[in-house]
């Protein structure tokens, strides 16, 4: 796998998020995502940067171009500092929430995503990484 | 910071979302909407989102939110102009909106709401959840 | 491991460029690549000199052994892009590794006829050399493969749009008729030919016809779920049609909640749907003669 692209965003506020889903959404465009696709990918961005938020106490996105021999895709990784998440199966449950929300964050930003990967623990900070690839 | 105007249309209160929200607007949408639908005594909120390329878990929840609060103060609400990859996405997540009325654009919406404010109060109950 | 001394073949390449270029060509020619006209030797030649160059420049960097890091991504991409108009062209895989591994052989011939000397050294040369177009061409085949792969990916796809069309039967009511199964990459499909339709013709109710979906089992009813909740965030109402006897029984069976009107033709669907609509259709008076 090789990495064509890369930036990184700071993820503590409210406009931060709004950030990440602009440079989200404009690299989904230059990757060639079709419409759906780049909604999809960006709102699963925008989902997951709260969660940094709301539940790390902040921290950052990285934002990459990759590809992999004939394909092209992007892949992001939000990573905190905060708590960590104690049981990351119930968390990938739809409709369990720690904040009073709604709980769909990462389920349904897995759903959004092609490959969804989720590294923490109690203690340890937490990191995400969602990949998208171009179809054809 | 920025304030989305909300505007009186016949008895009905009229918002379009033309930028990307943060959450802290949201939020102050919310609020602002709520007010405004004491102040006016509006029986109908029309949401327009035709310029909203994205609405994510935290937009969906308001604007359920605001659905919930014109319900209890007895208003009808109705979201109008989703653009096919939003509401694509939204099923994807999971968000189907309950409790919110919708309608293609600014028009038929307006066009729903008169009809469901003419409504004999009775009725209403029954009717809504998509 | 041994540091090796620097490989000679940058250098040599750079200097029997033209020559080299030349044989190379002419092996390829000999191997078919340029079969009934599929690809004209102005392109081969311009492939081939793009290559050579961007191959020496590689080499001089030192890297003889890992061709995956970035010294050799211009490589990389230029082999991708050769095996992509190689399968877009229609040639086979090895017709498209044939690019690279046909270069030996010049590359072979010049390391003997300047490294007359040290045998030890020539071996080495040639085995670098060896191993190298080896990756290549492997690298090469497999972005072929994976270039057929998505071509075929993209005609299967355009099969699925062809037979998910969406009909406007009246003002304001559009038909779906599904015919096959509903997968998740159709609905997809699906879904946005729906919503699409539903903006371009302002139509508020949509009929999904599934006289020609086989099964309904948990999935497909989920998959038409969520064709119907899309449809309704856009203010459009969904009626499916089509409902078979043994369809229904499966329905009850598995317990399934098909949140939506369904009714068993398409008929009593656009009857119902005109009424919705607040439309009415009239038999013409025949005039008195």
């Amino acid at each position: 796998m090789h990495v064509e692209r890369t930036s990184t965003l700071e993820v503590r506020t409210s406009e931060d998020v709004v950030r990440v889903r602009q440079e989200v959404r404009n690299r989904s465009a230059a990757v060639g995502f079709s419409l759906v696709d780049q909604t999809k990918f960006v709102t699963a961005a925008s989902e997951i940067a709260r969660n940094t938020i709301d539940h790390g106490g902040g921290g950052s996105a990285r934002i990459e171009t990759i590809t992999i021999p004939g394909k092209r895709g992007l892949r992001l990784v939000f990573e905190d500092q905060g708590p960590g998440i104690a049981d990351i199966e119930l968390a990938m449950q739809d409709g369990y929430s720690t904040a009073g929300g709604l709980g769909m964050g990462m389920p349904g930003s897995k759903r959004l995503s092609n490959e969804f990967y989720v590294e923490s623990a109690p203690g340890k900070g937490t990191k995400i990484t969602l990949v998208r690839w171009k179809s054809v | 910071m920025e304030q989305i105007p909300i505007l009186k249309v016949g008895r009905c209160l009229l918002v379009s979302i033309q930028i990307d929200m943060h959450d802290k607007l949201a939020m102050a949408l919310q609020d602002d909407l709520t007010q405004k639908l004491v102040e006016t005594r509006a029986r109908g909120v029309l949401i327009d989102i035709s310029a909203l390329d994205l609405v994510d878990s935290f937009i969906g929840r308001m604007l359920s939110n605001i659905a919930a609060m014109a319900r209890v103060l007895d208003a009808q609400t109705v979201v109008v102009g989703m653009r096919p990859q939003v509401a694509i996405t939204l099923v994807e997540l999971g968000l189907t909106l309950p409790g919110i009325q919708t309608a293609l654009d600014v028009d038929r919406g307006l066009a729903l709401i008169s009809k469901l404010m003419d409504e004999p109060e009775g009725d209403r109950g029954a009717r809504g959840a998509h | 491991m041994v540091a090796r001394a620097r490989s000679m073949i940058p250098t040599l390449l750079k200097t029997h460029e033209t020559m080299v270029l030349t044989s190379w060509m002419k092996s390829q020619v000999t191997a078919g690549s340029l079969r009934s006209g599929q690809m004209k030797e102005d392109e081969l030649k311009d492939q081939s000199e793009r290559f050579l160059r961007e191959f020496v420049h590689a080499l001089e960097s030192g890297e003889t052994n890992d061709i995956s890091g970035a010294t050799w991504s211009s490589v990389r991409d230029l082999l991708a892009e050769v095996s992509r108009s190689r399968a877009a062209q229609g040639f086979s895989p090895s017709q498209t590794a044939t690019f690279v591994f046909s270069l030996k052989e010049p590359v072979f011939t010049l390391l003997r006829d300047e490294i007359k000397d040290d045998a030890a050294k020539l071996a080495e040369e040639m085995w670098t050399a060896t191993t190298l177009v080896d990756k290549l061409g492997l690298y090469t085949t497999e972005v072929y493969q994976l270039r057929r792969d998505d071509i075929i990916k993209r005609q299967a796809q355009e099969l699925l749009e062809l037979s998910t069309p969406v009909v406007q039967l009246w003002d304001k009511i559009l038909a779906l008729p599904l015919i096959g199964t509903l997968d998740s990459e159709r609905t997809q499909t699906v879904m946005e030919n729906l919503l699409n339709s539903i903006v371009h013709s302002g139509a508020e109710i949509a009929i999904i016809d599934i006289t020609g979906v086989p099964t309904v089992d948990t999935l497909v009813a989920q998959h038409l779920i969520k064709t119907v909740s899309a449809a309704r965030l856009m203010g459009a109402d969904c009626i499916i049609s089509g409902i078979r006897p043994q369809i229904a029984q499966t329905i009850v069976h598995l317990g399934l909640q098909l949140d939506v009107i369904s009714k068993a033709t398409m008929a009593d669907a656009f009857a119902l749907a005109l009424r919705r609509t607040g439309q009415v259709v009239n038999r013409a008076q025949t005039k008195p003669t």
